[in-house]
């Protein structure tokens, strides 16, 4: 009896909302990695020194990613560093969804990303490591920069929730705030934090040198002694907490209350400004969590004369969220599979006479198709209602499982279908 | 002072136009978050034009006439990006800020890609060069090495073309919007779609139009800001000045007084962040440098206009009323 209902639970896969969002962000991805297929074939096609057939070795090394390095301890290089390097966008892509499921678009990331790892910085390379131990000095700059991003996070949240001002404006101008204030400390405290030797004025010490780092667990040396360490796990493991935090407390239902209608919510007898400050304080968390995260692996160079320009894992978290359609879970592998391609990219530059920057354009059009996601969710939905009218009409049952479809009555709504084909396999 | 004036235009000029070119996509109902992708788009479409017809040494003499085709150009460029934005978010009725997020990752995806291809490096520069005569000519200024006296002086000496335009173009497009029939049909489209269709006006038509008008008055804004605040580099970025301009609009109510204001002020405390140790007063027959003298960083001046938005913000956002239906696909059968 376990056997078919298995089959019977797989069969109408396109039923879920999940899987219909799944689907449409595949589609997506091909239609962004056609795009670029096209872009390098015109390329090779009109340009006189590619030859034709790079456009398709071309396409190869970018799906491939970290696998298309070459050697295998370039792959297992690269592929640890690109894992190392998703932890700050999962962060930055949670704390994007987390906003947009009460309704804020959060586009201060970038800012609460440099508030983040300011605060991390100061205190793991301020706090002597041979008083306080190490670890415990790791988890207190973690705490720090987490707590001054939840700071920062607060400021648009406050200004939404009390003068009612729009959320964006706010998030660009603290934005370009944190990057002039995160400049101006550094430069205050001079050579305390900056890193004078080596002529590598531009950064500040790496955490390693006060003998804070985050626990790699052999994993760096296991993949080709890259930056890896365990902060990917931690990243996910957060995001863990934060989809049952959305889905399965009463707080994140507030939240996404608020999201679905701001006045309904008011009116169900919640607390609509203290949730905007709140959600938005736990965004800024998030995304400076993540670029402690990056700091705190020990041997990251952070640049800190910064106020010309905004980190672009801040900006990056808009697309990570976007492409997992704000599933907290589906950020980590949004995250990491833009790495990926970036990944790919940088391989495409290096073997190839094409250059790096056609991985951002794939990404690009991806997250254009994405926009179109209900689109294709609802013509799934469609599809499937359409080929369930034409089986229920036909005398005999489809004998195949893996077609989606389970004969039915096509009004009748999804969860009592399930009940009713549970009832037919126990006859 | 008269620098200051200068610098201020300069700088105000991309913030003032661009925002109108925010107000018109949102006063049709469209949120064009895009605004930074479509300045970045134009900038590359302007400087690469800018940069081919230089190659002929009958535009290298006629600078002016260069620069405006360029700037033409640059407009009908970031129009045509702008279709992007307009028919997933019009035709296919998608979000449209997941549609303008990636226009905004796009564009200088585009740029960056082409610049590197055709120049085998990171950045665009419309070059400086000497005319025929060997004479040094600044690309785009309105008038050369005349003298010009102390009002022309303001206004004339190293003035852009393009500040004139901008101006002219500004004050044109906003009383297009606010005195036409198809003006206030625009406007209408912004705040109840479904009533604005009931009396016959075609809904998406004019948010076609609204966004098509927003990319070109985009694109024209992001070759003016590379041509003139970065010194003819096109590199792919605009320094996140469609985002300021996106603010600068919120801050200005989607308004045309309210955006001149504000980039005016924003612009001016933006340049006096540049130009701050030279700004003195005479006090006893003595040159006073009093802001160098308090011996802050840059970095103060330089988060000045961002901190001085916010707290104008909090005080003047009561009033602020966004148009209502920005952001909502139109549906017909909604009521």
């Amino acid at each position: 009896m376990n056997g078919p209902q298995k089959t019977e639970k797989r069969a109408p896969l396109l039923k879920k909302s999940g899987a219909r969002s799944v689907v449409a962000s595949l589609v997506s991805i091909l239609g962004g990695l056609l795009v670029g297929f096209l872009v390098l074939l015109l390329l090779a096609v009109f340009a006189e020194d590619i030859p034709f057939p790079e456009a398709f070795s071309g396409i190869l090394i970018v799906l491939g990613g970290p696998l298309s390095a070459g050697s295998g301890k370039d792959v297992l290089f690269q592929l640890g560093n690109m894992l190392f390097q998703a932890t700050p966008l999962i962060m930055t892509g949670l704390s994007v969804a987390l906003a947009f499921k009460t309704g804020l678009f959060n586009i201060g990331a970038p800012g609460q990303y440099l508030m983040g790892a300011t605060g991390a910085l100061l205190v793991s390379l301020s706090l002597p490591t041979d008083v306080i131990p190490a670890w415990i000095v790791w988890i207190l700059a973690l705490l720090a920069g987490t707590l001054l991003g939840m700071i920062w996070g607060a400021i648009p949240g406050f200004f939404k929730a009390r003068f009612n001002v729009n959320e964006v404006i706010v998030c660009i101008m603290t934005n370009w705030i944190a990057a002039n204030l995160v400049s101006w400390i550094f430069q205050a405290t001079g050579d305390r934090f900056i890193n004078f030797g080596e002529t590598k004025v531009n950064f500040i010490r790496k955490t390693a040198s006060n003998g804070v780092a985050t626990a790699t667990l052999g994993l760096d040396k296991l993949l080709g002694n890259s930056y890896m360490d365990i902060s990917i796990f931690i990243a996910s493991g957060i995001a863990v907490v934060l989809y049952i935090v959305i889905n399965k407390t009463t707080f994140g239902y507030e939240l996404k209350a608020c999201g679905y209608n701001k006045n309904a919510s008011k009116y169900a007898g919640m607390n609509e400004k203290r949730n905007i400050v709140l959600a938005m304080a736990l965004s800024g968390a998030l995304a400076a969590c993540g670029a402690a995260l990056w700091c705190l692996n020990g041997a990251q160079d952070f640049i800190w004369n910064t106020y010309l320009s905004l980190p672009a894992d801040g900006f990056n978290g808009i697309p990570a969220a976007l492409l997992a359609s704000n599933n907290p879970i589906g950020v980590i592998f949004s995250a990491i599979f833009l790495k990926y391609i970036s990944v790919g990219g940088s391989n495409l530059a290096a073997q190839t006479s094409f250059n790096e920057y056609v991985s951002p354009l794939i990404v690009a059009v991806i997250i254009y198709f994405s926009g179109f996601s209900k689109l294709i969710k609802d013509l799934l939905q469609k599809e499937r209602k359409r080929k369930k009218e034409a089986v229920a009409v036909s005398p005999l049952p489809d004998p195949d499982p893996k077609e989606p479809p389970a004969p039915a009555a096509p009004d009748v709504p999804a969860e009592p279908e399930e009940k009713t084909e549970k009832g037919g396999d126990a006859l | 002072m008269i620098f200051l004036i200068q610098k201020t235009l300069i700088f105000s000029i991309p913030l003032l136009i661009v925002a109108l070119a925010g107000m018109y996509a949102e006063r049709s109902g469209i949120i064009n978050i895009a605004l930074d992708g479509i300045m970045i788009f134009g900038s590359f479409i302007g400087a690469l034009t800018a940069y081919l017809l230089r190659k002929a040494p009958f535009f290298v003499d006629h600078n002016q006439l260069t620069f405006l085709f360029a700037m033409a150009i640059a407009a009908l460029g970031g129009a045509l990006f702008s279709l992007l934005l307009s028919f997933s978010a019009i035709k296919l009725k998608a979000d449209q800020t997941i549609g303008g997020t990636a226009l905004n990752m796009l564009a200088p995806a585009i740029a960056l890609f082409f610049i590197k291809v055709f120049f085998s490096k990171d950045q665009l520069e419309m070059t400086m060069e000497a005319d025929s005569s060997g004479k040094l000519q600044d690309f785009g200024f309105v008038l050369l090495h005349d003298d010009l006296g102390p009002v022309g002086k303001v206004f004339f000496d190293k003035a852009y073309i393009s500040t004139f335009i901008a101006v002219g173009l500004f004050i044109l497009f906003s009383i297009l919007i606010y005195k036409t029939k198809t003006g206030l049909r625009l406007r209408a489209c912004g705040e109840h779609p479904q009533a604005a269709a009931s009396v016959g006006i075609d809904v998406q038509k004019m948010r076609y139009l609204g966004t098509t008008v927003s990319g070109a008055l985009a694109g024209l804004g992001g070759y003016i800001y590379v041509a003139t605040v970065a010194n003819g580099t096109a590199s792919g970025a605009v320094a996140g000045m469609g985002f300021l301009a996106l603010a600068i609009m919120i801050f200005g109510n989607w308004k045309p007084l309210g955006i001149a204001f504000g980039s005016l002020l924003f612009g001016f405390l933006k340049c006096l962040g540049v130009i701050y140790p030279q700004i003195s007063v005479t006090i006893k027959g003595e040159e006073v440098f009093f802001l160098k003298d308090l011996n802050l960083p840059m970095y103060f001046y330089n988060l000045i206009p961002y901190a001085v938005v916010l707290i104008v913000l909090a005080f003047t956002s009561k009033r602020s009323r966004a148009p209502k239906a920005e952001g909502i696909p139109y549906d017909k059968g909604m009521r």
